[in-house]
């Protein structure tokens, strides 16, 4: 037994190497996923709330007079909240609690390394997204959601672009600031943004002075877009525009910023 | 090609600065100011010093962790800095916080960190060893300090790393956890691995070492084998006079009067005597014959000149707690 470990380490001489890095992010992106379906907390928010919201907005009067049954008009901002919950409170509020734990510090040191690292997050975002749009579409289906069968394919691609504006702000506020205030931030944030930010309540249902800012919000031009496309089969040029800056911006400002200890 | 005796670790004139700090109005704290050190294959060499030191800073400069400010640092002939993947594979870190995921369980984590190797250690093997298997079904945040360490160790270990960073080994272990990672790390060091780790216990470095470097305020101001340090006398000029007398006997023993005056005599543990002072031929006579007349064996019996400890307090002219 005693030579067992150290036979490993001579019969290994010459073979010791990291696995291929497709590998190495599969496996991470394996693990996050896994990570975010088991936590309770990140599927109420992920899928209980907006299977809620979805169901209150198709029951209530709040979307009617807007040119679209009520359904059709809903589901498009549901989704973008969707993204909201997975890319930027969940992922934020994990990768901060990994950053106290010292949990990213020892995977950096790993073959995974920080880019690695990254990229399995957003695929376990991705995959997560994934999910939640079946879970979301199937339930609208049953509700009666008509979407125009060509706004499948620039809605779901705005959603990856609209993932991807929320997964850097998500690390940029993990990789600054303390996970309690994290978890805080980016909780308030998808209530505030989600209600009131041009997601679940299209932005023109918001007062006028609203209207002005919550264009250039991400979650308003994600919603925007997101509507546009599934409920017209048009994709608005401005709202990409405005998701693209946010995700270099803040992208940009996580890779400058992010605190890994 | 690296030829297999050269060092795995080379470290010249580390500097690293950090800030600026509200705390020294704005400007930079020098943690580490011209550390430089060599670590071999097949040694163990411990950084010793207080908390601190700059000892896990320096750490983290050559796992690439940490920016340095100055100074060179080839860790297995390549810079951290710039390292990739490839480097990253055989090197081992044990970090001094574990870096473990609190909500994960321990083999799961282990397999999924093996998998980012190509040619990983067996987990059942380190399992086994390191007797993660008792509790194998607790959550990471529900173990105890000493169980957390040995997992670290392990996922430190299953890449089969040519380099292994210990940070604060011992922090945290009871004795039989304390024992399983002592045995491991020395195995690991006799088959070839070089071992890297800090230390604020003089006791650690006496038992693991070969090679020691003592830190003190972010530079090294000794070095040499545990022998070496201990027979070198720092406080230039004087001679070394003070000694211990260690040994083991039945507890509770009274022997002060038989010796001269001026040394201590303390009992650590039951039966677990220490003389301290200027030891004279006369003491040890009166002693051995105070034990033949009640016919008491000691266990074990040890003189030393100086521990460690008291060449780490000539060194730097503080205690290292």
């Amino acid at each position: 037994m005693s030579n067992a470990l150290a036979g490993q380490q001579a019969g290994m001489e010459g073979h010791a190497g990291p696995a291929p890095l497709l590998r190495r992010v599969l496996l991470q992106g394996r693990y996050e996923t896994l990570a975010m379906i088991r936590n309770g907390e990140q599927l109420i928010l992920a899928v209980i709330l907006p299977l809620l919201a979805l169901v209150g907005l198709a029951v209530t009067p709040l979307l009617d007079g807007l040119g679209g049954s009520r359904i059709d008009i809903a589901v498009p901002g549901i989704l973008a909240l969707c993204a909201m919950s997975t890319a930027f409170t969940g992922q934020g509020i994990a990768t901060g609690f990994d950053r106290r734990y010292g949990v990213l510090r020892f995977l950096s040191t790993t073959p995974l390394g920080r880019t690695g690292l990254i990229a399995g997050k957003v695929l376990a975002v991705l995959v997560v997204l994934a999910l939640q749009v079946l879970v979301v579409g199937g339930v609208a289906a049953m509700l009666g959601w008509q979407p125009r069968p060509e706004g499948w394919l620039p809605g779901l691609a705005l959603l990856v672009l609209g993932a991807a504006a929320f997964t850097a702000l998500g690390l940029l506020v993990a990789g600054t600031v303390r996970p309690e205030a994290t978890l805080a931030i980016t909780n308030l944030l998808w209530i505030l943004l989600g209600a009131l930010g041009g997601i679940v309540v299209p932005t023109e249902r918001l007062p006028a002075l609203a209207q002005s800012i919550v264009h250039f919000l991400p979650s308003g031009a994600l919603g925007q877009a997101l509507r546009d496309a599934f409920l017209h089969g048009v994709v608005p040029l401005p709202a990409v525009i405005v998701l693209a800056l946010w995700t270099v911006l803040a992208g940009a400002a996580a890779i400058r910023w992010f605190k890994w200890n | 090609m690296r030829s297999p005796d050269s060092p795995v670790l080379i470290i010249d004139g580390l500097i690293k600065d950090v800030g600026p700090l509200a705390s020294l109005d704005g400007k930079m704290l020098r943690v580490v100011g011209g550390l430089s050190l060599v670590a071999e294959r097949g040694q163990i060499t411990a950084l010793l010093g207080a908390n601190g030191a700059g000892k896990t800073t320096t750490l983290e400069c050559a796992q690439g962790l940490q920016r340095r400010t100055g100074g060179s640092i080839s860790l297995l002939g390549e810079d951290p800095d710039t390292a990739g993947a490839s480097l990253r594979a055989r090197v081992g870190v044990m970090l001094q916080d574990g870096g473990l995921p609190p909500s994960a369980r321990p083999i799961p984590l282990l397999r999924h960190i093996a998998g980012m190797y190509r040619n990983p250690m067996s987990v059942d093997l380190l399992v086994e060893r390191l007797g993660i298997a008792q509790f194998r079904r607790t959550n990471i945040r529900r173990l105890s300090g000493g169980q957390k360490q040995r997992l670290a160790l392990a996922a430190a270990l299953v890449g089969n790393p040519e380099i292994l960073f210990l940070d604060e080994p011992s922090a945290g272990l009871d004795p039989q956890s304390r024992q399983i990672v002592f045995e491991l790390i020395a195995e690991l060091r006799d088959s070839g691995m070089g071992i890297v780790l800090t230390t604020h216990l003089m006791d650690d470095a006496q038992r693991l070492a070969d090679y020691v470097y003592i830190i003190d305020g972010g530079h090294n101001v000794a070095e040499g084998t545990v022998a070496e340090l201990l027979s070198s006398d720092h406080s230039a000029g004087e001679e070394v006079t003070e000694r211990t007398l260690f040994f083991d006997a039945p507890a509770g023993l009274d022997f002060s009067t038989v010796l001269g005056a001026g040394l201590a005599v303390s009992e650590s543990r039951a039966g677990s005597y220490a003389v301290t002072g200027a030891l004279t031929p006369a003491d040890l006579a009166a002693l051995t014959a105070w034990w033949a007349a009640r016919d008491i064996m000691p266990a074990s019996l040890r003189l030393e000149a100086r521990s460690l400890e008291d060449v780490f307090l000539d060194i730097s002219g503080r205690d290292i707690r």
